[in-house]
């Protein structure tokens, strides 16, 4: 007892302790895409290693993967996204792991596709070649992106090095109120705790605000843990939990479904679980959250104004400086009415069915503002299809936002979405670092997918709450 | 190669120093360049466009900087790394020619990257990154040495440095890429994973 499910779950998976002192650690699930799996699988081509366990690695494509459907026909147009593709197909099929390719009704942001797979399950541990992977702590698991060398240890032995990490408990009570998201909820965190606060730590999210939320809220806020130096953010399994895995392509059937629950009931923190550190939050208290700088967490309220450079130490004060010079914004000025350029709902942050439901929601009878150029990309060819079927897709079309076809899109400067000029982008997505979105002096503002709608159909960042009459 | 002949127990070379906090894997290789399929090539596109938005505005960062080409301890301020765990960026850094990094503090996928690659990274406190970084930019030629068995820089002046002592004995045994040591442990490795029932099949 008393042992918290880090712990639980890190102390099944040790396989050895290393001559550095290190843990050797099973990874029982690692999750590969087109960007960090090249270079491994070619040192293992050179060692002439094959993958260990071929069947528990699955790839898809999404970060290169054009999102209009008439730049998606092969080969690609930009031929290093090509090469980038052919690699993947290839390396998988020479190795023989599973390719979520796309039409294959399974392509999509991996950190969509594992959870709705059911591949993503509690008590696991989850490594993928892109920080992101926290994502997956939503389910209990001990999810974490790692680098190349890595992605080929896991390939060639199913394990890498690792230390422990001290685990802090992050508890928000009370109630959320209307138009306040988990995204609101986690950049709320990390402006507290700052973006390498987290160093050194996993994150146990918890609290009546994490209870209440759905798996989809669960993994937005995970997601983004590593924003804030988190390499790993959980949450523990429960009932919420094994509803969503109920059925799902690659959860335990049958007979093993009773057990499996009985297991992973059995790796949640115990009731007295201690930790390294506590941390509370008013979850009642939260507004929605705009960032205004350069880092996720330079966010305020969007009823509040910018920091004043004042109101920081003078060792802050640089950075500070720096973000609202790239932002040419004034310190102290209203975040509210900020006129936006382009408005991107999507990203492995906030790309799920949910996030759509609720945007479309509050879209609908609206028109996006003149001269704004607004995007709605689904997270998978799965959440484009559960999409359609309720015709989201229509309601954002009526509205003005362009539909497009699954993967990254626009969160990130590797496919054709990318930023132009100096355009400011109200963005779901999770990074507003300088150059983030493609154009060296382009723009981001994180904020919630109904943020997001809000700003688009307004042109300037608004409160959602006030633009739909949320209550 | 045998783990002998990958022992560090000491970087030498000069500094190059890189002020700022939280600078990011996103400014230290822009994602256009990661569409690769080897990290050849990625040196020269080292912190392109904060090299280029300087210049734009007649200043000049570090790694164009004539009086820091060829340097190899990088001094750094705080979350040094944070964002994206792309290989790319130690990549990017040690393809310029970075073979240590000194800091205030790095994130921690970044950290766990260059150890893989075998380029160890300290950390100081504040007040003496502050030093350094004048130590360094005082006299750019100045000859700088990162013992990593004793954790002392020492060049124009000398400080103690902090690495965990995990990361410490691994470049001091030569471990610092695992990938052998975690081959040898294949049969232990079967063991663990028949006891998962997840991995196993059998619940």
């Amino acid at each position: 007892m008393k042992q918290n499910l880090y712990n639980k779950v890190f102390d099944r998976h040790v396989v050895s302790r290393l001559s550095s002192g290190q843990y050797q650690v099973l990874i029982g699930l690692h999750l590969v895409h087109e960007v960090t799996s090249p270079q491994a699988f070619a040192l293992l081509r050179e060692r002439r290693l094959k993958v260990r366990f071929p069947n528990r690695s699955f790839a898809t494509v999404d970060h290169i993967i054009p999102t209009d459907s008439k730049e998606r026909h092969r080969p690609l147009q930009d031929s290093l996204a090509e090469e980038m593709l052919q690699a993947i197909e290839k390396n998988t099929k020479d190795f023989g792991v599973s390719y979520f390719g796309p039409e294959s009704g399974k392509q999509g942001i991996v950190h969509v596709i594992g959870p709705e797979l059911g591949l993503t399950q509690p008590g696991m541990t989850i490594a993928c070649g892109d920080s992101h992977t926290s994502t997956h702590g939503a389910f209990g698991s001990l999810a974490f992106g790692i680098g190349t060398s890595q992605v080929a240890d896991i390939l060639a032995t199913q394990t890498m090095s690792l230390g422990r990490l001290k685990v802090r408990k992050i508890q928000v009570d009370g109630k959320l109120s209307p138009g306040v998201y988990a995204k609101d909820v986690i950049l709320a965190i990390i402006r507290k705790l700052g973006v390498n606060g987290g160093v050194g730590y996993a994150y146990e999210y918890c609290g009546e605000v994490i209870s209440n939320f759905s798996m989809e809220e669960r993994m937005t806020l995970c997601n983004m843990s590593i924003e804030g130096g988190a390499r790993i953010g959980y949450v523990n399994p429960d009932e919420t939990t094994f509803e969503y895995l109920k059925g799902r392509p690659y959860s335990p059937q049958g007979a093993d479904w009773d057990k499996a629950v009985e297991y992973w009931r059995s790796i949640a923190s115990d009731a007295d679980a201690t930790f390294d550190d506590v941390v509370t939050l008013d979850g009642s208290s939260l507004a929605p959250h705009v960032t205004w700088g350069i880092t996720p967490g330079q966010s305020v309220a969007v009823d509040e104004n910018i920091p004043t450079v004042a109101s920081f130490s003078e060792s802050e004060k640089p950075l500070i400086r720096e973000a609202l010079e790239y932002m040419d914004l004034q310190d102290g000025q209203k975040i509210e009415g900020l006129p936006v350029n382009v408005v991107f709902i999507g990203s492995c942050t906030n790309g799920r069915i949910s996030d759509f439901q609720e945007a479309a929601r509050v879209v609908k009878g609206h028109k996006v503002a003149p001269g704004v150029k607004a995007l709605v990309v689904p997270g998978s060819e799965a959440v484009d299809k559960a999409a359609k079927a309720l015709g989201l897709h229509e309601v954002f079309r009526e509205a003005g936002f362009e539909w497009r076809e699954p993967g990254c899109s626009m969160c990130l400067a590797m496919n054709p979405d990318k930023l132009k000029g100096r355009e400011i982008c109200a963005s779901t997505s999770n990074r507003n670092f300088k150059g983030r979105q493609g154009s060296p002096a382009g723009r981001t503002l994180l904020m919630s997918p109904i943020m997001a709608a809000a700003a688009a159909v307004t042109g300037k960042v608004s409160d959602a709450r006030k633009v739909f009459g949320l209550k | 190669m045998t783990a002998d002949s990958l022992i560090i127990t000491s970087v030498s070379g000069r500094g190059i120093p890189l002020r700022g906090n939280d600078i990011d894997t996103d400014r230290i290789i822009p994602a256009r360049y990661l569409r690769c399929v080897t990290f050849d090539g990625l040196g020269e596109h080292a912190f392109e466009d904060d090299r280029r938005g300087l210049k734009a505005k007649n200043q000049i960062h570090s790694f164009e900087n004539p009086d820091f080409q060829g340097a190899s301890i990088l001094f750094v301020d705080k979350n040094f790394g944070c964002g994206s765990s792309r290989e790319h960026a130690p990549q990017a850094l040690m393809r310029w020619g970075i073979k240590a990094i000194l800091g205030v503090s790095f994130a921690e996928i970044f950290f766990g990257n260059c150890v893989s690659l075998g380029i160890p990274c300290v950390t100081v406190d504040e007040a003496t990154a502050q030093k350094l970084f004048q130590a360094v930019e005082s006299n750019p030629s100045a000859n700088w040495t990162l013992d990593l068995n004793t954790l002392q820089i020492s060049g124009t002046i000398n400080e103690t440095v902090i690495m965990p002592a995990g990361p410490q004995s691994q470049f001091q045994s030569g471990q610092w890429n695992p990938m052998n040591e975690l081959l040898s442990h294949l049969p232990e490795v079967d063991e663990v994973a028949a006891h998962l029932p997840y991995v196993s099949g059998r619940w």
